[in-house]
């Protein structure tokens, strides 16, 4: 009788300790979830009230009672973040096409064909992985600018395309795939470029994607060269365009609007994100690294 | 040359188009900038070579500031966001219930736009005329004086670039570690647990050397990642960084090579490589140190 009770004891200290370590985990992973989101509500929360109840709050409120998307008109018709939003589109949809051009080619020639200096050239391009881009861009500055593409869009693009690690990351998973399925088609006559766009491309559709992915994000923030190679508004990117916006866009003091503004560049990556969530976080946790 | 190897260079050509002028040329003539002395960028002139930019850049008081702000950047922020991370990631493995919804949010930060939502920091942390703003808010609550953390004092701005740096590079940081403490082999766990050992102890001595590797990469990129910030003290300061004191080595590259104070590439070129070489440096102790301490399975 003794000795069960002592069982029962300790598996019911037992059973409190780890519902006082459930509480305690839950309560951290909540608070750090809303410091997370925090930022996001706010800019929300401010986009939605009006110029003037935003002014007289001295106090800033935690909710409104009167939201309304009148700031979200002026974001579109007082700056020009509309022509912002399809500079960033274009810009980020041709960088990623040519980006996928080039990167399936190269990962083609480096998982399929056999030829000399292979290796020796393979090793040169994960060499080139190591360059920080901060060492490369000065001169890439001076050649854009002395080829006169400032404030054009091939000069935003060009030196964006190429990325040696999504070179590397479509090689690998070219290389997964039998080489029986190469010989198979060779014997039945099918040019290189046909294997690779009838049978390499669809089987390695995810990493296709997800490499698709990780572009568009990269794209879509883009600062620095952006910044360097445009002073003309009409090419500038968003977040160029949410500099230019805070600096002399609404006049300094209209929050709401510049709130308004940011959430307009924030949703499309956040809805991208949503939907490929799985996608993009394999993705990142092969090796993106932001920047 | 064979017919093969013609064909291959082919598929090869517009990756190293690409590469050969926007990375392997610039690589080469960013060295040769550095050591043209009086480099004119209009007529293209130069009239000497030496080590003049190097001296120059670190004479300059902005160039040395930067590099205090980018040094207090890295030390703070790369043990914090790692042991933070490591934090929220035990935390997370621990759960099951709302585990995918708590990934998600965390997340959230690596797919914002820095520029977009570091002007929400900035109203957050902002003390205007009209408002003190929300974190004075707080601040009054527990009964301190307001503070102007974007305009004020030294240390609360950089506080500043260092909790948003932090928010931004800890998605990243999370996703890397829940991964990893997932793919510890539970038979160790199970073991541990038949010989009665203590949680502390689990942690200590199986999960630990297990991530190690992980833990050490994102040291390393974590270092690499703080040199180079830049955008979030754009962000949070607006553009002009040495006027707020708050430049980064970045930001002090790009200042001389573009904007107001810039005209400068030779300056621009040496600055860089010395970041480059500090970086250089830094990883290759972080090698050496993590030789001692980082269990790799065989």
């Amino acid at each position: 009788m003794q000795d069960q009770m002592d069982y029962q004891k300790i598996g019911k200290s037992a059973k409190a300790r780890r519902i006082l370590r459930n509480i305690f985990v839950y309560t951290m992973l909540t608070f750090w979830a809303l410091i997370v989101l925090f930022p996001f509500y706010w800019m929300v929360l401010t986009s939605v009230k009006s110029y003037s109840t935003y002014n007289a709050e001295y106090i800033p409120k935690f909710f409104t009672l009167a939201p309304t998307l009148a700031n979200y008109a002026d974001a579109f018709t007082s700056v020009s973040l509309g022509r912002y939003l399809l500079n960033t589109l274009l810009f980020t949809v041709v960088t990623t096409a040519l980006m996928l051009f080039v990167t399936t080619l190269a990962a083609f020639a480096f998982a399929r064909l056999e030829f000399r200096g292979k290796n020796l050239i393979f090793t040169l391009f994960l060499a080139l992985m190591m360059i920080p881009n901060e060492l490369v861009i000065i001169t890439n500055f001076v050649t854009v600018t002395n080829a006169d593409l400032r404030n054009t869009f091939t000069g935003l693009i060009l030196p964006s395309v190429t990325s040696v690690f999504y070179i590397y990351l479509l090689r690998e998973n070219f290389a997964q795939i039998p080489d029986t399925l190469y010989y198979a088609a060779k014997v039945d006559g099918t040019s290189d470029l046909r294997y690779l766009r009838r049978v390499m491309l669809p089987i390695c559709r995810p990493t296709l994607i997800t490499i698709g992915i990780l572009k568009i994000i990269e794209c879509w923030n883009s600062y620095v060269w952006p910044r360097l190679i445009t002073d003309d508004a009409d090419y500038y990117l968003v977040s160029n365009g949410i500099q230019e916006i805070r600096e002399n866009g609404f006049g300094r003091e209209n929050i709401p609007a510049m709130m308004a503004a940011v959430v307009v560049i924030s949703l499309p990556l956040i809805v991208l994100f949503l939907i490929f969530r799985k996608k993009v976080m394999e993705g990142v946790s092969r090796g993106g690294m932001k920047g | 040359m064979e017919k093969r190897t013609m064909k291959a260079w082919l598929y090869l050509l517009p990756a190293i188009l690409f590469l050969g002028v926007f990375m392997v040329y610039p690589l080469v003539d960013v060295l040769i900038y550095s050591f043209e002395e009086g480099y004119n960028s209009a007529s293209q002139s130069f009239f000497g070579v030496g080590g003049y930019n190097y001296s120059y850049v670190l004479h300059d008081p902005y160039f040395l500031q930067a590099l205090k702000n980018t040094f207090l950047l890295v030390v703070i922020t790369v043990p914090a966001s790692t042991a933070l991370a490591l934090l929220v990631s035990v935390g997370l493995s621990s759960i099951k219930p709302l585990r995918d919804l708590f990934q998600t949010i965390y997340f959230l930060p690596y797919v914002t736009n820095t520029l977009a939502v570091g002007l929400v920091f900035m109203i957050l942390f902002k003390k205007t005329a009209y408002s003190d703003g929300l974190i004075n808010l707080f601040l009054h609550w527990f009964g301190s004086p307001s503070i102007d953390f974007i305009e004020g004092p030294y240390w609360a701005k950089m506080f500043v670039l260092c909790f948003y740096t932090i928010w931004v590079v800890l998605p990243f940081k999370i996703l890397i570690l829940t991964s990893a403490l997932a793919s510890v082999n539970q038979d160790y766990y199970n073991a541990a647990r038949v010989d009665g050992t203590r949680r502390g102890r689990i942690f200590r001595r199986i999960t630990l050397p297990m991530i190690s590797p992980m833990i050490f990469y994102l040291v390393i990129t974590g270092f690499i990642g703080a040199f180079k910030a830049y955008s979030d003290a754009v962000a949070l300061f607006g553009t002009d960084l040495n006027a707020a004191g708050m430049n980064t080595i970045v930001g002090y590259v790009y200042d001389m090579l573009y904007g107001d104070s810039g005209g400068y590439p030779s300056y621009a070129s040496a600055a860089a490589i010395l970041l480059f070489a500090i970086v250089l440096t830094i990883t290759c102790i972080n090698l050496l140190v993590s030789k001692k301490h980082v269990h790799y399975s065989k």
